[in-house]
């Protein structure tokens, strides 16, 4: 009743055009078993690569698959009129996301599992693949939107390759990896890839997902869906606190890190006891010249979806608070998935308006460097 | 009262709906057919705006203990009766608009009548939109 009292009688302050919107996660390509995706693959792939893919196809750690009743993790109404799968009908995206919201931008996200590949190069082949489909299929058609390249992260020299190869061009304003890798990301294998980032000043998203073959807990492997669902927080709370004590933010002074699909909520307890053990334990990591918080402030981002939904607002709003969120969130649909938040019902509308100016827009167009 | 025409009877048999937009602002209403009994629901879900018409009908799914338990089961009620949101899928019942996910939410509901051969929805002006 209360809910449905604040839709007649919206706060005129929370009306959609009041606010700039960036949509900071988007998918316009999917894991998923469809020949949509297998046909976007193979025509970016060399014959080579193409015959490897037909003949052997992706092979990656078990885990991490969709629910069966919930194709593609999409929303019900995102299946374009085309019939290609949810996220990959550019027409139906203008329409349904970023025409319907008036977005100033987006930013790609493709989910493209190249990162998860036991083969190496064969990951690295499809990571190209993909991001020269972002190219010619979506960077060159249409102005509102930026993409991310997509690396095989778990060899950080075939990832910096990538990286030096896209790293000029305007499009891309980030290099993506997903959450669960073979390693904490804060381990050396990795760093040549921040290197190659930094030299085109890009930030690191580390989305939700990955197969990197360890269990979404550390407890092991739960039996629900929705357990692994709402799991991920573990996984992202490990990449911060690897990133932070293996002393990277030391090495790469000017590295930024987005955390795409965590939520946030998590943040300010990690910061917290992260700090109370640094306090007893900085000599195991001397090196370390700030509290893991400072780090946490000076380095890290978070995009909002999916946003927490507690029972009253201003716990949100709380959070928010103890988190310095008006300056690290940055909005997020996960459009075309089915835990999608809406920019005109994400934030509170109780939240101050010069907040959700920057959450909704004003950090991402700093971040990602947008006019 | 304003009296809005939604379809003529045979349009809507059991187990079908009908759309219409737009209804008191652009989102617009949707009317069901539960076995032979007609509803009306606003088209827009109170938990995020979505088009809660659109979506997906089901039952009441319920187990009465946790699977650990060998005689329990799972049960499936009132097949076609709840209507899931396409964007969350949070379930709410069609007769009575009420969600089953949280009882506190309720989605927009409307008499319907059956006039000569038309299915009519009528309400007040002044429960404002």
């Amino acid at each position: 009743m209360t809910l449905e009292m604040e839709i007649t009688a919206r706060p005129a302050a929370a009306k959609r055009t009041d606010l700039a919107v960036i949509d900071t996660d988007i998918h316009n390509f999917d894991l998923y078993d469809s020949p949509v995706f297998d046909q976007i693959i193979t025509r970016y792939l060399t014959p080579t690569w193409r015959e490897h893919h037909r003949m052997i196809g992706m092979r990656g750690a078990y885990g991490g698959g969709y629910p069966r009743a919930q194709p593609n993790a999409a929303r019900a109404d995102s299946w374009p009129p085309s019939g290609r799968p949810p996220g990959t009908d550019l027409d139906f995206m203008r329409k349904q996301l970023l025409d319907a919201w008036d977005m100033d931008y987006g930013i790609l996200n493709p989910l493209a599992g190249a990162g998860g590949q036991l083969n190496l190069e064969y990951g690295a082949r499809l990571a190209r693949a993909i991001n020269d489909y972002q190219i010619a299929e979506w960077l060159e058609q249409e102005p509102r939107l930026r993409a991310s390249i997509v690396v095989a992260y778990e060899n950080a020299d075939l990832a910096a390759a990538e990286i030096h190869r896209l790293g000029d061009h305007d499009g891309f304003v980030q290099v993506l990896l997903a959450a669960r890798t073979q390693e904490p990301l804060g381990r050396r294998k990795y760093w040549k890839m921040y290197e190659a980032a930094l030299a085109y000043d890009l930030p690191i998203g580390i989305h939700f997902g990955g197969l990197g073959g360890a269990a979404i807990t550390a407890a092991g492997w739960p039996s629900y869906y929705i357990e692994d669902h709402c799991g991920m927080p573990q996984t992202f709370q490990a990449q911060i606190a690897s990133l932070i004590c293996e002393g990277v933010f030391e090495h790469f002074p000017a590295l930024r890190i987005v955390i795409i699909e965590g939520g946030f909520a998590w943040m300010p307890s990690l910061a917290w006891r992260l700090d109370q053990s640094w306090k007893r334990l900085r000599a195991e990591v001397p090196y370390l010249k700030h509290a893991p918080s400072e780090y946490m402030q000076k380095h890290f981002w978070l995009t909002t979806q999916p946003m927490e939904e507690p029972r009253q607002h201003r716990h949100l709003e709380q959070v928010i608070e103890q988190m310095n969120g008006a300056q690290r969130l940055m909005f997020a649909t996960d459009y075309p998935h089915w835990d999608f938040d809406a920019p005109d019902r994400a934030l509170p509308a109780t939240l101050p308006l010069e907040i959700r100016r920057k959450i909704m827009a004003e950090n991402a167009r700093q971040f990602y460097r947008l006019a | 009262m304003t009296r809005v025409v939604i379809a003529k009877v045979w349009e809507i048999p059991p187990g079908e709906r009908k759309i219409v937009v737009p209804f008191r602002g652009r989102a617009g209403i949707g009317v069901f057919n539960v076995a032979g009994r007609l509803y009306a629901l606003r088209n827009i879900c109170p938990h995020k705006r979505g088009p809660l018409c659109t979506g997906e009908r089901t039952g009441r799914i319920a187990a009465d203990a946790p699977p650990s338990n060998r005689d329990a089961e799972l049960t499936v009620d009132g097949d076609g009766e709840v209507l899931r949101c396409p964007w969350h899928q949070w379930p709410f019942e069609i007769a009575t608009g009420r969600c089953l996910v949280d009882p506190n939410l309720r989605v927009k509901t409307y008499p319907v009548r059956i006039d000569g051969n038309d299915i009519v929805v009528e309400y007040k002006e002044e429960e404002s939109s």
